[in-house]
C-alpha cells in the first residue's frame, strides 16, 4: 500500500476511516461558513429540511461581505434576516466592514492546519494555504451540513504542483497562478485536490499561498493544499490562533499528475477577457487603454497587494488622467494595517479610491461598477463577462504591480518598465 | 430498481459555461425566486434564450459546465425554467452537487454528436443512458454513486431529508 496525500489523510481522519482516492466518506466538519450571497438560500433550505438547530453553532459563521455595505433596500433587509437567523441559532456573524469571510476565517483561527472547513462559496478553498482541507458547496449542502454537522465527500485524486526556482523582480504569485491556470485549463483540476510542493514554497509568504490556494478553484479544484511550516506557524501566532494539527503527505503518496513550474522562467502574466485561462505574458498583451484599475478581492486585496502596487505607483507623481483606481481591503485588519503604515494615504494621494472592506466590486453586488466599453485591469480571480456587474465591460486579470503600471500609463503596461 | 425518464429537446452550449453566465450574480440582489430569475437565464451569452425556452428542454454542454461560483441559483433557475436535465462532458463539482440536491439531473456523457433541437430521452434505471431519437445514436452516461442516486431518486436533498430524516445511509465500505 502506498502512502497518502494530505487530502486522503484529512478526509480519513475526519471520517474515522482508512480512506483512499475514490471513496465516498461522511466527514465531521470543523467549521462551516456561509456568505450573505449564499445564506438567504441556506436559510430557506434549512427550513424546508425541517432544521431545528445548528449542530455546531459556535463553529458556524456567516460573513456579510458581498453586500458590504448593502447597496439597496432588498440587500439591507436580507442582512437583517441573516442577523436574526444567526442570533436565533447562536451562530457567529462577520459584520459589514469586517471584510471578506475567507480572509477573516484565516485571521481569526477558524481555519487551522488539519481542519475540514465547508463553505457555501467557491473560494472557501483559500484556507488550503493554512493546510486546511477547505472546499466550496452550495446552499443546500451547507444547510444539510448545518443540521447534521457532517457532509459526504468523495476523496479526490491529487495533482502535485512543484514550484522550483526563484521569481525575477516584478514577478508576483499572481503570475505563478495565472501561468498554472493556463497550463491546466479551467477544468484541469476538476474534482481533484492540488498539493503545492517544491523548494520555492519556503519563500512564499502567507499572502502568496492564500492567492494560490484561492485560485485553485479557477482550475476546477476541490481544494488547494499547502504543508504547514514556519510561515504557517508565524501567521497563526501573529493572529493569536493555535497551531492546529498539521498534516503532511507521505513521501510515497500517489499523485495522478505532477506539474512543475520553473519560477525563474516566469514573466508577468495577464488573463484576457472573458476567461481566466486565456493567459499571455504581459509583453504579448494587446495594447489596450485602461479606464479602471481594481486592487481587491479574496485573491488580491491584502496589505501586500497594496504595498506592491505602491512600489510601482511611486515611480510617477499620479495615475494617468481618466483612470479610476480602486482599492478594497480584504479585511478590517488589513485596512487598519495599511492605514497605520501610511500606504492608504499614499494611494489616495496618487488618485486612488478606497471602498469598504469586503467583496467590493468583485462580482457587481456592491461597490463601483465599470461602464459600457470600459477596460478594467484587476487583481481579482475571475473575469467572466458581466462579472463586475456590466457585461459590456472587459476585465483583465494581473498582479498588483501590473495593475499599478497600467494605472500610470492608462494602458496595459509591463511593470518591468518601472524598474 | 426505480427508473427515471426525462425526454426533451436539446439546447446546445459550449465548454466552460460558468455560473455567472447561467445567471448573473447581480440579478440575485433583486430576487432569488427561480420563476423570476428564469427571464434572465443565460442573458450575458444568449439574450434570446430565456424567451425561447420550452418546458422539457434539456441543456447540452461541453466540458466544465457550471464552473466559477458555487451559487445555487445557477441550478434552481434552470429548474425554474422547467428544464429537468443537463448533459455535459463534465461538470464543475459544485454545480454537480447543487444540481443533484435540487432535483436537476446532471448527466455526464459524450455530448459531441448532439445537435441543437435533437429529441433526447434520458433513462436512469439499471443502466444510465441517453438515446438521441433524432440521430438514432445511444450514449452511456457515467454511473451515479449510490448516495447520489438515492438523492436523485428522492427528487433532491430536501425531499431526501424529509423521507430519511437526514442523509440517506451510505453503503458501508
Ligand atoms: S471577493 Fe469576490 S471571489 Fe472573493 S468571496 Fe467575494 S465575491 Fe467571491
Amino acid at each position: 500500500m502506498t502512502g497518502k496525500t494530505i487530502a486522503e489523510k484529512i478526509l480519513s481522519s475526519k471520517s474515522d476511516t482508512d480512506s483512499r482516492v475514490g471513496d465516498v466518506v461522511i466527514c465531521r466538519i470543523d467549521h462551516l461558513i456561509a456568505t450573505d450571497g449564499s445564506m438567504p438560500m441556506t436559510i430557506d433550505y434549512f427550513e424546508r429540511m425541517a432544521g431545528a438547530s445548528i449542530a455546531n453553532a459556535e463553529n458556524t459563521s456567516v460573513s456579510l461581505d458581498h453586500y458590504s455595505p448593502p447597496p439597496n433596500r432588498i440587500t439591507a433587509t436580507l442582512h437583517e434576516q441573516i442577523r436574526a437567523f444567526a442570533a436565533k441559532h447562536g451562530m457567529n456573524v462577520f459584520e459589514v466592514g469586517d471584510g471578506i469571510g475567507h480572509q477573516v476565517m484565516m485571521e481569526t483561527g477558524r481555519a487551522l492546519p488539519g481542519d475540514l472547513v465547508i463553505g457555501a462559496d467557491s473560494h472557501t478553498v483559500t484556507y488550503g494555504a493554512l493546510n486546511c482541507f477547505a472546499t466550496g458547496v452550495g446552499s443546500s449542502d451547507l444547510a444539510a451540513a448545518m443540521i447534521g454537522g457532517r457532509i459526504w465527500l468523495r476523496v479526490p485524486e491529487t495533482i502535485k504542483v512543484d514550484l522550483e526556482g526563484a521569481t525575477a523582480d516584478k514577478v508576483h504569485a499572481k503570475d505563478i497562478v495565472l501561468s498554472l491556470v493556463r497550463t491546466l485549463g479551467a477544468d484541469g483540476a476538476a474534482y481533484k485536490s492540488l498539493e503545492f510542493a517544491g523548494s520555492a514554497i519556503a519563500g512564499l509568504d502567507m499572502d502568496a499561498r492564500a492567492l494560490l490556494a484561492n485560485m485553485s478553484v479557477e482550475m476546477g479544484a476541490k481544494c488547494g493544499l499547502f504543508h504547514a511550516d514556519g510561515t504557517t506557524e508565524a501567521f497563526l501566532k501573529a493572529h493569536g490562533s493555535d497551531a492546529g494539527q498539521p498534516v503532511a503527505a507521505d513521501s510515497d503518496a500517489e499523485y495522478c499528475q505532477t506539474v512543475t513550474v520553473d519560477l525563474s522562467q516566469l514573466e508577468p502574466q495577464i488573463a484576457l477577457p472573458h476567461q481566466v485561462h486565456t493567459v499571455v505574458p504581459v509583453s504579448d498583451a494587446p495594447d489596450e487603454s485602461i479606464q479602471m484599475v481594481y486592487i481587491g478581492t479574496c485573491a488580491g486585496g491584502r496589505a501586500s497587494d497594496l504595498h506592491e502596487a505602491l512600489a510601482v505607483l511611486r515611480k510617477a507623481e499620479r495615475i494617468a488622467p481618466g483612470v479610476q483606481m480602486i482599492y478594497t481591503p480584504a479585511s478590517r485588519g488589513i485596512l487598519s494595517q495599511v492605514s497605520k503604515d501610511g500606504s492608504l494615504a499614499e494611494f489616495v494621494a496618487m488618485g486612488g479610491i478606497i471602498q469598504t472592506a469586503g467583496c467590493g466590486s468583485c462580482c457587481g453586488t456592491c461597490g463601483a461598477i465599470p461602464g459600457d466599453g470600459v477596460n478594467v485591469i484587476s487583481t481579482a480571480n475571475r473575469n467572466f463577462k458581466g462579472r463586475m456587474g456590466n457585461p459590456e465591460a472587459s476585465i483583465y486579470l494581473a498582479s498588483p504591480m501590473t495593475c499599478a503600471a497600467s494605472a500610470l500609463r492608462g494602458r496595459i503596461a509591463d511593470p518591468r518598465e518601472f524598474a | 430498481m426505480d427508473t427515471l425518464t426525462i425526454e426533451g429537446r436539446a439546447r446546445l452550449f459550449g465548454d466552460d459555461i460558468n455560473t455567472d453566465y447561467i445567471i448573473s450574480s447581480r440579478r440575485k440582489r433583486d430576487s432569488l425566486d427561480p420563476h423570476v430569475l428564469r427571464q434572465y437565464l443565460f442573458e450575458s451569452i444568449d439574450p434570446q434564450f430565456a424567451a425561447s425556452v420550452e418546458p422539457g428542454d434539456i441543456l447540452v454542454a461541453g466540458e466544465n459546465f457550471g464552473c466559477g461560483s458555487a451559487m445555487e441559483v445557477a441550478a434552481t433557475v434552470v429548474i425554474g425554467a422547467d428544464i429537468k436535465a443537463v448533459l455535459a462532458k463534465s461538470f464543475s463539482r459544485t454545480y454537480y452537487r447543487n444540481a443533484i440536491n435540487n432535483g436537476l439531473l446532471p448527466v455526464i456523457c459524450d455530448t459531441s454528436g448532439i445537435a441543437e433541437g435533437d429529441r433526447l430521452v434520458v433513462t436512469l434505471g439499471d443502466a444510465f443512458s441517453v438515446r438521441n431519437e433524432t440521430s438514432g445514436v445511444g450514449l452511456t452516461a457515467e454511473a451515479l454513486s449510490p448516495v447520489v442516486r438515492t438523492i436523485v431518486m428522492a427528487g433532491g436533498l430536501v425531499p431526501c431529508f424529509q423521507n430519511h430524516g437526514g442523509f440517506p445511509d451510505l453503503p458501508s465500505t
